[in-house]
Protein backbone atom coordinates (compact mmCIF):
# COMPACT_ATOMS: atom_id res chain seq x y z
CA UNK A 1 0.00 0.00 0.00
CA UNK A 2 1.25 3.08 -1.19
CA UNK A 3 1.81 6.00 1.80
CA UNK A 4 -0.43 9.21 1.63
CA UNK A 5 0.73 11.16 4.68
CA UNK A 6 3.82 11.22 6.39
CA UNK A 7 5.19 13.48 9.05
CA UNK A 8 8.66 13.04 10.19
CA UNK A 9 10.06 14.30 13.26
CA UNK A 10 7.78 17.08 13.86
CA UNK A 11 8.17 19.29 16.84
CA UNK A 12 5.57 21.94 17.84
CA UNK A 13 6.57 24.96 20.67
CA UNK A 14 4.56 27.67 21.16
CA UNK A 15 5.94 30.69 22.32
CA UNK A 16 4.33 33.46 24.05
CA UNK A 17 5.37 35.88 27.47
CA UNK A 18 8.83 34.67 27.41
CA UNK A 19 7.65 31.09 27.98
CA UNK A 20 7.79 28.51 25.75
CA UNK A 21 5.55 25.46 26.31
CA UNK A 22 6.68 22.17 24.04
CA UNK A 23 3.24 20.87 22.33
CA UNK A 24 4.53 18.30 20.31
CA UNK A 25 8.07 16.71 20.28
CA UNK A 26 9.23 14.59 17.81
CA UNK A 27 6.22 13.12 15.50
CA UNK A 28 6.44 11.12 13.12
CA UNK A 29 3.73 8.98 12.18
CA UNK A 30 2.86 7.30 8.19
CA UNK A 31 -0.57 6.85 7.31
CA UNK A 32 -1.36 4.46 4.31
CA UNK A 33 -3.56 5.16 1.30
CA UNK A 34 -7.05 4.62 2.25
CA UNK A 35 -6.22 3.88 6.25
CA UNK A 36 -8.48 5.12 9.22
CA UNK A 37 -6.20 6.08 11.99
CA UNK A 38 -7.39 7.44 15.35
CA UNK A 39 -5.16 9.66 17.10
CA UNK A 40 -6.11 9.59 20.76
CA UNK A 41 -4.10 11.11 23.97
CA UNK A 42 -5.02 13.12 27.18
CA UNK A 43 -6.37 16.37 26.90
CA UNK A 44 -3.94 18.91 25.96
CA UNK A 45 -1.26 16.34 24.63
CA UNK A 46 -0.99 18.04 21.04
CA UNK A 47 -3.49 15.49 18.72
CA UNK A 48 -5.62 18.96 17.49
CA UNK A 49 -2.02 20.55 17.09
CA UNK A 50 -1.03 18.14 15.22
CA UNK A 51 -3.97 18.11 12.73
CA UNK A 52 -3.88 21.50 12.32
CA UNK A 53 -0.11 20.99 11.18
CA UNK A 54 -1.60 18.54 8.84
CA UNK A 55 -4.16 21.03 7.87
CA UNK A 56 -1.54 23.50 7.16
CA UNK A 57 -3.16 25.66 9.83
CA UNK A 58 -0.38 26.22 11.92
CA UNK A 59 3.13 26.03 11.16
CA UNK A 60 4.99 23.09 13.36
CA UNK A 61 8.30 24.64 14.81
CA UNK A 62 10.42 21.75 12.82
CA UNK A 63 10.22 18.67 10.76
CA UNK A 64 8.37 17.58 7.66
CA UNK A 65 4.96 16.67 7.03
CA UNK A 66 3.49 15.42 3.17
CA UNK A 67 0.60 14.71 1.71
CA UNK A 68 0.83 12.54 -0.81
CA UNK A 69 -1.20 14.31 -4.68
CA UNK A 70 -3.70 12.00 -5.68
CA UNK A 71 -3.01 14.11 -9.22
CA UNK A 72 -6.89 14.42 -9.58
CA UNK A 73 -7.00 18.15 -9.08
CA UNK A 74 -8.97 18.30 -5.85
CA UNK A 75 -7.79 19.39 -2.62
CA UNK A 76 -5.27 17.69 -0.60
CA UNK A 77 -7.54 17.74 2.70
CA UNK A 78 -10.76 19.03 4.26
CA UNK A 79 -11.12 19.43 8.20
CA UNK A 80 -14.30 18.46 9.98
CA UNK A 81 -14.01 20.10 13.31
CA UNK A 82 -16.52 19.99 16.19
CA UNK A 83 -20.22 20.90 15.59
CA UNK A 84 -20.23 24.21 16.05
CA UNK A 85 -17.85 25.13 13.29
CA UNK A 86 -20.80 24.87 10.79
CA UNK A 87 -21.29 28.45 9.45
CA UNK A 88 -24.49 29.50 11.46
CA UNK A 89 -25.25 32.05 8.76
CA UNK A 90 -25.13 30.17 6.14
CA UNK A 91 -28.02 27.53 5.15
CA UNK A 92 -27.09 23.78 5.44
CA UNK A 93 -26.38 24.04 1.27
CA UNK A 94 -24.46 27.04 1.52
CA UNK A 95 -22.62 25.60 4.21
CA UNK A 96 -21.74 22.05 2.38
CA UNK A 97 -21.08 23.88 -0.65
CA UNK A 98 -18.57 26.03 0.61
CA UNK A 99 -15.60 24.44 -0.17
CA UNK A 100 -16.27 23.67 -3.65
CA UNK A 101 -17.41 27.28 -3.74
CA UNK A 102 -13.73 28.85 -2.65
CA UNK A 103 -12.21 26.87 -4.95
CA UNK A 104 -14.62 27.97 -7.88
CA UNK A 105 -16.20 24.70 -8.70
CA UNK A 106 -18.95 26.16 -11.46
CA UNK A 107 -22.40 26.67 -9.85
CA UNK A 108 -24.06 23.89 -11.38
CA UNK A 109 -21.50 20.75 -10.59
CA UNK A 110 -21.30 22.60 -7.01
CA UNK A 111 -24.76 22.27 -6.69
CA UNK A 112 -24.95 18.48 -7.68
CA UNK A 113 -22.06 17.49 -5.37
CA UNK A 114 -23.45 19.54 -2.35
CA UNK A 115 -27.37 18.33 -2.93
CA UNK A 116 -25.46 14.38 -3.45
CA UNK A 117 -23.56 14.61 0.31
CA UNK A 118 -26.75 16.68 1.84
CA UNK A 119 -29.11 13.78 0.90
CA UNK A 120 -26.25 11.40 1.97
CA UNK A 121 -26.60 12.60 5.43
CA UNK A 122 -30.11 12.86 5.34
CA UNK A 123 -30.46 16.42 5.25
CA UNK A 124 -32.50 16.84 2.12
CA UNK A 125 -35.58 18.34 3.87
CA UNK A 126 -33.24 20.51 5.50
CA UNK A 127 -31.30 22.15 2.58
CA UNK A 128 -32.26 25.67 3.14
CA UNK A 129 -32.49 25.55 6.76
CA UNK A 130 -30.50 27.58 8.68
CA UNK A 131 -28.21 25.79 11.41
CA UNK A 132 -29.96 27.25 14.46
CA UNK A 133 -32.68 25.02 13.40
CA UNK A 134 -30.96 21.93 13.68
CA UNK A 135 -29.94 19.72 16.39
CA UNK A 136 -26.57 19.32 17.23
CA UNK A 137 -26.46 15.73 16.07
CA UNK A 138 -27.56 17.39 12.30
CA UNK A 139 -25.55 20.39 12.56
CA UNK A 140 -22.22 18.12 12.78
CA UNK A 141 -23.75 15.85 9.55
CA UNK A 142 -23.50 19.05 8.05
CA UNK A 143 -20.14 19.72 8.93
CA UNK A 144 -19.25 15.78 7.88
CA UNK A 145 -21.15 16.80 4.31
CA UNK A 146 -19.40 19.99 4.21
CA UNK A 147 -16.03 18.19 4.13
CA UNK A 148 -17.14 15.01 1.81
CA UNK A 149 -18.66 17.17 -0.54
CA UNK A 150 -15.24 18.94 -0.66
CA UNK A 151 -13.93 15.32 -2.16
CA UNK A 152 -9.85 15.60 -0.66
CA UNK A 153 -7.60 13.26 -0.87
CA UNK A 154 -7.49 12.99 2.60
CA UNK A 155 -9.79 13.57 6.14
CA UNK A 156 -8.75 15.13 9.01
CA UNK A 157 -11.25 14.99 11.85
CA UNK A 158 -10.66 16.85 15.01
CA UNK A 159 -13.14 15.60 17.79
CA UNK A 160 -15.86 15.81 15.34
CA UNK A 161 -18.44 13.99 17.51
CA UNK A 162 -17.09 15.14 21.04
CA UNK A 163 -19.76 17.94 21.49
CA UNK A 164 -22.80 15.14 21.30
CA UNK A 165 -24.38 13.64 23.54
CA UNK A 166 -24.14 9.92 23.56
CA UNK A 167 -26.91 8.31 21.91
CA UNK A 168 -26.52 10.97 18.80
CA UNK A 169 -22.57 10.00 19.16
CA UNK A 170 -23.69 6.04 18.55
CA UNK A 171 -25.96 7.19 15.92
CA UNK A 172 -23.28 9.31 14.12
CA UNK A 173 -20.36 6.62 14.53
CA UNK A 174 -22.42 4.11 12.10
CA UNK A 175 -23.22 6.99 9.42
CA UNK A 176 -19.54 7.77 9.35
CA UNK A 177 -18.33 4.50 9.24
CA UNK A 178 -21.50 4.14 6.20
CA UNK A 179 -20.32 7.21 4.85
CA UNK A 180 -16.14 5.98 4.74
CA UNK A 181 -17.50 2.81 3.27
CA UNK A 182 -18.17 4.59 -0.09
CA UNK A 183 -14.98 5.84 -1.10
CA UNK A 184 -12.33 4.47 2.01
CA UNK A 185 -10.77 8.05 1.74
CA UNK A 186 -7.31 8.71 4.06
CA UNK A 187 -8.65 9.51 7.50
CA UNK A 188 -6.98 11.03 10.24
CA UNK A 189 -9.37 10.96 13.24
CA UNK A 190 -8.58 12.79 16.48
CA UNK A 191 -10.52 11.69 19.65
CA UNK A 192 -10.67 11.68 23.22
CA UNK A 193 -12.60 7.91 23.24
CA UNK A 194 -11.08 5.23 22.94
CA UNK A 195 -13.78 2.96 21.89
CA UNK A 196 -14.96 5.25 19.77
CA UNK A 197 -11.40 4.99 17.80
CA UNK A 198 -11.51 1.24 18.55
CA UNK A 199 -14.59 1.29 16.23
CA UNK A 200 -13.86 3.74 13.22
CA UNK A 201 -10.29 3.28 13.07
CA UNK A 202 -7.75 0.62 11.26
CA UNK A 203 -4.61 1.68 13.57
CA UNK A 204 -4.91 3.61 17.18
CA UNK A 205 -1.94 5.79 18.08
CA UNK A 206 -1.91 7.10 21.46
CA UNK A 207 0.23 10.15 22.43
CA UNK A 208 1.60 10.95 25.30
CA UNK A 209 0.93 13.39 28.02
CA UNK A 210 2.32 16.87 27.10
CA UNK A 211 4.37 17.37 25.15
CA UNK A 212 2.84 15.02 22.86
CA UNK A 213 4.67 12.37 21.25
CA UNK A 214 3.29 9.09 19.69
CA UNK A 215 3.88 6.66 22.75
CA UNK A 216 2.21 3.23 21.12
CA UNK A 217 0.28 1.81 18.35
CA UNK A 218 -2.23 -0.77 17.95
CA UNK A 219 -3.62 -2.72 15.26
CA UNK A 220 -7.43 -2.98 15.23
CA UNK A 221 -7.90 -6.04 13.54
CA UNK A 222 -12.32 -5.89 12.95
CA UNK A 223 -13.21 -6.42 9.90
CA UNK A 224 -15.21 -3.70 7.60
CA UNK A 225 -17.82 -3.44 7.42
CA UNK A 226 -18.24 -2.34 11.15
CA UNK A 227 -21.58 -1.02 12.92
CA UNK A 228 -21.57 -0.29 16.34
CA UNK A 229 -22.87 -3.68 17.42
CA UNK A 230 -19.03 -4.55 17.46
CA UNK A 231 -18.73 -3.20 20.41
CA UNK A 232 -20.56 -6.01 22.17
CA UNK A 233 -18.31 -8.40 21.42
CA UNK A 234 -15.55 -9.20 24.28
CA UNK A 235 -12.73 -8.45 22.07
CA UNK A 236 -13.92 -5.32 21.06
CA UNK A 237 -13.82 -4.69 25.07
CA UNK A 238 -10.76 -6.27 25.32
CA UNK A 239 -8.47 -4.01 22.91
CA UNK A 240 -10.16 -0.94 24.35
CA UNK A 241 -8.92 -1.93 27.63
CA UNK A 242 -5.42 -2.29 26.61
CA UNK A 243 -5.32 0.82 24.88
CA UNK A 244 -6.84 1.86 28.57
CA UNK A 245 -4.28 0.52 30.37
CA UNK A 246 -1.80 2.20 28.54
CA UNK A 247 -3.09 5.36 28.35
CA UNK A 248 -4.20 6.16 32.00
CA UNK A 249 -0.27 6.82 32.93
CA UNK A 250 -0.70 9.63 30.32
CA UNK A 251 -3.89 10.97 31.63
CA UNK A 252 -2.58 11.10 34.96
CA UNK A 253 0.55 12.85 34.02
CA UNK A 254 -1.63 15.45 32.05
CA UNK A 255 -4.33 16.25 34.79
CA UNK A 256 -1.19 16.90 37.24
CA UNK A 257 0.19 19.28 34.40
CA UNK A 258 -2.59 20.76 33.99
CA UNK A 259 -2.42 21.38 38.11
CA UNK A 260 0.73 22.65 38.23
CA UNK A 261 0.22 24.65 34.85
CA UNK A 262 2.98 23.60 32.81
CA UNK A 263 3.91 20.58 30.38
CA UNK A 264 5.84 18.16 31.04
CA UNK A 265 9.80 18.23 32.06
CA UNK A 266 11.07 15.08 30.86
CA UNK A 267 10.84 14.05 27.08
CA UNK A 268 9.44 10.66 26.42
CA UNK A 269 11.50 8.60 24.20
CA UNK A 270 8.04 6.68 23.14
CA UNK A 271 8.27 3.84 20.82
CA UNK A 272 6.18 5.03 17.54
CA UNK A 273 5.53 2.32 15.59
CA UNK A 274 5.84 -0.41 17.74
CA UNK A 275 2.89 -2.81 17.62
CA UNK A 276 0.40 -4.10 19.94
CA UNK A 277 -3.12 -5.77 20.20
CA UNK A 278 -4.46 -8.23 18.01
CA UNK B 1 -56.76 32.73 31.91
CA UNK B 2 -54.12 31.54 30.02
CA UNK B 3 -50.46 33.03 31.37
CA UNK B 4 -49.95 34.46 28.15
CA UNK B 5 -53.41 36.64 28.33
CA UNK B 6 -52.64 37.58 31.82
CA UNK B 7 -49.07 38.70 30.57
CA UNK B 8 -50.67 41.00 27.75
CA UNK B 9 -53.59 42.30 30.49
CA UNK B 10 -50.98 43.12 33.09
CA UNK B 11 -48.18 44.64 29.96
CA UNK B 12 -51.47 46.82 28.87
CA UNK B 13 -53.38 47.28 31.82
CA UNK B 14 -50.19 48.88 33.56
CA UNK B 15 -49.61 51.70 31.78
CA UNK B 16 -53.35 52.87 31.52
CA UNK B 17 -53.28 52.23 35.52
CA UNK B 18 -50.61 54.43 36.22
CA UNK B 19 -51.37 57.24 33.57
CA UNK B 20 -55.08 56.93 35.19
CA UNK B 21 -53.08 57.50 38.69
CA UNK B 22 -51.28 60.58 37.36
CA UNK B 23 -54.71 62.55 36.37
CA UNK B 24 -56.13 61.36 39.77
CA UNK B 25 -53.11 62.85 41.49
CA UNK B 26 -53.50 65.75 39.48
CA UNK B 27 -56.67 67.02 40.13
CA UNK B 28 -57.18 65.94 43.57
CA UNK B 29 -54.14 68.55 43.91
CA UNK B 30 -51.36 65.87 45.02
CA UNK B 31 -49.05 66.64 42.23
CA UNK B 32 -48.49 70.38 41.05
CA UNK B 33 -50.12 70.94 37.16
CA UNK B 34 -47.68 73.66 36.55
CA UNK B 35 -45.19 70.69 36.31
CA UNK B 36 -47.00 67.82 35.38
CA UNK B 37 -50.34 68.67 33.34
CA UNK B 38 -52.90 65.91 33.88
CA UNK B 39 -52.66 63.52 31.08
CA UNK B 40 -56.26 64.77 29.36
CA UNK B 41 -54.56 68.33 28.28
CA UNK B 42 -51.10 66.48 27.27
CA UNK B 43 -53.24 64.05 24.68
CA UNK B 44 -55.67 67.34 24.01
CA UNK B 45 -52.40 69.45 23.36
CA UNK B 46 -51.14 66.64 21.46
CA UNK B 47 -53.70 66.06 18.85
CA UNK B 48 -54.30 69.87 18.24
CA UNK B 49 -50.52 70.50 17.62
CA UNK B 50 -50.80 67.00 15.83
CA UNK B 51 -53.86 68.38 13.84
CA UNK B 52 -52.29 71.74 12.56
CA UNK B 53 -48.90 70.32 11.46
CA UNK B 54 -46.46 71.89 14.17
CA UNK B 55 -45.68 68.70 15.56
CA UNK B 56 -44.97 67.17 12.26
CA UNK B 57 -42.59 70.11 10.80
CA UNK B 58 -40.46 70.02 14.39
CA UNK B 59 -40.47 65.81 14.05
CA UNK B 60 -39.60 65.87 10.34
CA UNK B 61 -36.68 68.49 10.64
CA UNK B 62 -35.33 65.99 13.47
CA UNK B 63 -35.65 62.90 11.75
CA UNK B 64 -33.98 64.03 8.79
CA UNK B 65 -30.74 65.57 10.96
CA UNK B 66 -30.50 62.01 12.65
CA UNK B 67 -30.92 59.77 9.38
CA UNK B 68 -28.56 61.80 7.22
CA UNK B 69 -25.76 61.95 10.40
CA UNK B 70 -26.52 58.50 11.44
CA UNK B 71 -25.79 57.75 7.40
CA UNK B 72 -22.85 59.33 7.21
CA UNK B 73 -21.31 58.45 10.93
CA UNK B 74 -22.49 54.78 10.49
CA UNK B 75 -21.29 54.74 7.30
CA UNK B 76 -18.00 56.23 7.95
CA UNK B 77 -17.54 53.96 11.48
CA UNK B 78 -18.40 50.79 9.93
CA UNK B 79 -15.41 51.31 7.15
CA UNK B 80 -13.09 52.20 9.82
CA UNK B 81 -14.26 49.47 11.98
CA UNK B 82 -13.65 46.86 9.63
CA UNK B 83 -10.21 47.89 8.79
CA UNK B 84 -9.62 48.55 12.26
CA UNK B 85 -10.86 45.24 12.95
CA UNK B 86 -8.87 43.38 10.18
CA UNK B 87 -5.74 45.28 10.11
CA UNK B 88 -3.83 44.34 13.25
CA UNK B 89 -1.26 47.56 13.35
CA UNK B 90 -3.92 49.92 12.25
CA UNK B 91 -5.67 48.79 15.80
CA UNK B 92 -3.18 48.63 17.87
CA UNK B 93 -2.04 52.33 16.45
CA UNK B 94 -5.50 53.65 16.55
CA UNK B 95 -7.55 51.99 19.32
CA UNK B 96 -6.03 54.19 22.25
CA UNK B 97 -7.14 57.43 20.33
CA UNK B 98 -10.61 56.34 19.64
CA UNK B 99 -11.29 55.44 23.14
CA UNK B 100 -9.99 58.65 24.62
CA UNK B 101 -12.41 60.75 21.89
CA UNK B 102 -15.37 58.28 22.53
CA UNK B 103 -15.87 59.34 26.32
CA UNK B 104 -16.15 62.69 25.16
CA UNK B 105 -19.47 63.31 25.79
CA UNK B 106 -20.47 64.88 21.98
CA UNK B 107 -22.59 67.57 23.61
CA UNK B 108 -19.45 69.01 25.07
CA UNK B 109 -18.03 69.99 21.22
CA UNK B 110 -21.33 71.36 20.05
CA UNK B 111 -19.73 74.70 19.98
CA UNK B 112 -16.76 73.66 18.31
CA UNK B 113 -18.75 72.29 15.76
CA UNK B 114 -20.58 74.89 15.36
CA UNK B 115 -18.00 77.17 15.01
CA UNK B 116 -16.69 75.01 11.99
CA UNK B 117 -19.71 74.15 10.69
CA UNK B 118 -21.51 77.29 11.05
CA UNK B 119 -25.60 77.49 12.84
CA UNK B 120 -26.93 75.84 9.76
CA UNK B 121 -28.55 72.52 9.30
CA UNK B 122 -24.69 71.51 8.76
CA UNK B 123 -24.07 71.83 12.39
CA UNK B 124 -26.81 69.45 12.94
CA UNK B 125 -25.87 66.77 10.79
CA UNK B 126 -21.63 67.24 11.81
CA UNK B 127 -22.66 66.32 15.62
CA UNK B 128 -24.93 63.64 15.34
CA UNK B 129 -22.45 61.97 12.75
CA UNK B 130 -19.74 62.39 15.02
CA UNK B 131 -21.63 60.85 17.60
CA UNK B 132 -22.73 57.96 15.34
CA UNK B 133 -18.99 57.35 14.26
CA UNK B 134 -17.49 56.66 17.64
CA UNK B 135 -20.13 54.05 18.89
CA UNK B 136 -20.05 52.81 15.11
CA UNK B 137 -15.93 52.38 15.03
CA UNK B 138 -15.88 51.36 18.31
CA UNK B 139 -18.32 48.28 18.01
CA UNK B 140 -17.89 47.27 14.55
CA UNK B 141 -13.91 46.93 15.89
CA UNK B 142 -14.87 44.80 18.59
CA UNK B 143 -17.53 42.84 16.34
CA UNK B 144 -14.49 42.08 13.90
CA UNK B 145 -11.90 41.00 16.26
CA UNK B 146 -15.11 38.98 18.25
CA UNK B 147 -15.55 36.87 15.49
CA UNK B 148 -14.93 33.15 16.71
CA UNK B 149 -11.60 31.75 15.80
CA UNK B 150 -13.37 28.76 14.71
CA UNK B 151 -14.89 30.41 11.88
CA UNK B 152 -11.39 31.63 10.57
CA UNK B 153 -9.96 28.30 11.01
CA UNK B 154 -13.09 26.81 8.93
CA UNK B 155 -12.63 29.03 6.50
CA UNK B 156 -9.30 28.58 5.85
CA UNK B 157 -9.09 24.95 5.81
CA UNK B 158 -11.59 25.16 3.16
CA UNK B 159 -9.13 27.05 1.01
CA UNK B 160 -10.94 30.49 1.44
CA UNK B 161 -8.40 33.78 0.26
CA UNK B 162 -8.39 37.15 2.17
CA UNK B 163 -11.45 38.58 0.24
CA UNK B 164 -13.46 35.26 0.55
CA UNK B 165 -12.68 35.31 4.47
CA UNK B 166 -14.16 38.45 4.24
CA UNK B 167 -17.18 38.06 2.36
CA UNK B 168 -18.09 34.64 3.79
CA UNK B 169 -16.30 34.74 7.49
CA UNK B 170 -15.96 38.01 9.06
CA UNK B 171 -18.76 40.07 7.46
CA UNK B 172 -21.50 38.16 8.20
CA UNK B 173 -19.38 36.80 11.95
CA UNK B 174 -19.66 40.03 13.01
CA UNK B 175 -22.70 41.50 11.77
CA UNK B 176 -24.99 40.55 15.11
CA UNK B 177 -22.72 42.29 17.16
CA UNK B 178 -22.39 45.06 14.24
CA UNK B 179 -26.55 46.01 14.41
CA UNK B 180 -26.15 46.16 18.57
CA UNK B 181 -23.57 49.09 17.95
CA UNK B 182 -26.04 50.50 15.25
CA UNK B 183 -28.75 50.23 17.34
CA UNK B 184 -26.76 52.05 20.55
CA UNK B 185 -25.33 55.13 18.09
CA UNK B 186 -29.25 55.21 16.49
CA UNK B 187 -30.64 56.04 20.27
CA UNK B 188 -27.69 58.37 21.02
CA UNK B 189 -28.26 60.02 17.67
CA UNK B 190 -31.44 60.81 19.05
CA UNK B 191 -30.14 62.00 22.18
CA UNK B 192 -27.75 64.45 20.82
CA UNK B 193 -30.07 66.06 17.96
CA UNK B 194 -32.33 67.06 21.29
CA UNK B 195 -29.40 68.56 23.11
CA UNK B 196 -28.23 70.47 19.99
CA UNK B 197 -31.50 71.67 19.01
CA UNK B 198 -32.47 72.98 22.50
CA UNK B 199 -29.20 75.38 21.79
CA UNK B 200 -28.67 75.36 18.13
CA UNK B 201 -31.77 75.55 16.26
CA UNK B 202 -35.28 77.05 14.90
CA UNK B 203 -37.17 73.92 14.75
CA UNK B 204 -37.17 70.60 15.49
CA UNK B 205 -38.39 68.52 18.16
CA UNK B 206 -35.89 69.83 20.47
CA UNK B 207 -36.62 73.74 19.98
CA UNK B 208 -40.56 72.83 20.02
CA UNK B 209 -39.75 71.55 24.10
CA UNK B 210 -37.24 74.63 25.00
CA UNK B 211 -39.63 76.68 23.53
CA UNK B 212 -42.30 75.48 25.14
CA UNK B 213 -40.34 76.01 28.55
CA UNK B 214 -39.54 79.58 27.37
CA UNK B 215 -43.52 80.23 26.89
CA UNK B 216 -44.61 78.09 29.95
CA UNK B 217 -46.41 75.26 27.98
CA UNK B 218 -45.58 72.03 30.25
CA UNK B 219 -48.60 70.35 28.97
CA UNK B 220 -46.59 70.93 25.06
CA UNK B 221 -43.52 70.17 26.81
CA UNK B 222 -45.20 66.79 27.36
CA UNK B 223 -46.38 66.86 23.90
CA UNK B 224 -42.33 66.83 22.67
CA UNK B 225 -42.10 63.99 25.11
CA UNK B 226 -44.71 61.64 23.43
CA UNK B 227 -42.76 62.70 20.11
CA UNK B 228 -39.69 61.42 21.83
CA UNK B 229 -40.45 58.14 22.89
CA UNK B 230 -42.31 57.12 19.23
CA UNK B 231 -38.91 58.03 17.58
CA UNK B 232 -37.50 55.65 19.90
CA UNK B 233 -39.93 52.52 19.36
CA UNK B 234 -39.43 53.61 15.47
CA UNK B 235 -35.99 53.35 15.32
CA UNK B 236 -35.57 50.40 17.54
CA UNK B 237 -38.44 48.91 15.71
CA UNK B 238 -36.41 49.70 12.33
CA UNK B 239 -32.68 48.73 12.78
CA UNK B 240 -34.94 45.27 14.01
CA UNK B 241 -36.60 44.67 10.88
CA UNK B 242 -33.22 45.81 9.04
CA UNK B 243 -31.77 43.32 10.96
CA UNK B 244 -34.12 40.78 10.61
CA UNK B 245 -33.80 40.83 6.86
CA UNK B 246 -29.95 41.41 6.64
CA UNK B 247 -29.37 37.85 9.41
CA UNK B 248 -32.49 35.43 8.78
CA UNK B 249 -29.95 32.84 10.39
CA UNK B 250 -30.43 34.96 13.50
CA UNK B 251 -33.72 33.92 15.73
CA UNK B 252 -33.78 37.78 16.90
CA UNK B 253 -31.13 40.22 16.30
CA UNK B 254 -31.62 42.60 18.38
CA UNK B 255 -33.07 41.01 21.71
CA UNK B 256 -31.80 43.14 24.68
CA UNK B 257 -31.53 40.55 26.54
CA UNK B 258 -29.85 38.14 23.54
CA UNK B 259 -27.04 39.51 22.82
CA UNK B 260 -23.90 41.63 25.09
CA UNK B 261 -23.25 45.21 24.10
CA UNK B 262 -19.77 44.83 22.77
CA UNK B 263 -19.05 48.19 24.05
Amino acid sequence: MSLKITVSDVAKVYRGRGRAVPALDRVSLQVADGEFVCIVGPSGCGKSTLLRILAGLIPQTSGNVAIASGGRGKPLHSFVFQEYAVFPWKTVFQNVAFGLQMRGVPEAERRAAALHWIERVGLREFADAYPHQLSGGMRQRVGIARAFANDPEVLLMDEPLGALDAQTRLILMDELLGLWELDRKTVVYITHDIEEAVLLGDRVVLMTARPGTPKATFAVPFARPRGVALKATPAFAGLSYQIWEALRDEAVAAMGAAGAGLGRATTRTGAPGAEYGS
Amino acid sequence: MSAEGRDRLLALGAPIALVALWEAAVRSGLLDARFFPPPSLVVGTFWRLAADGTLLQHTWASVVRVLVGFAIGSAAGLAAGLMLGTIRSLRVALEPVISALYVIPKVAILPLVMLIFGLGEASKIAIVAIATFFIAVINTTAAVVGVEPIFLEAGRAFGARRLQMFAHIILPGALPAIFTGLRLALGTALIVIIAAEFVAAKEGIGYFIWFAWNTLRPEAMFAGFIVIGALGMLSYAAIRWIGGRLMPWQEDVASPEGRSEHA
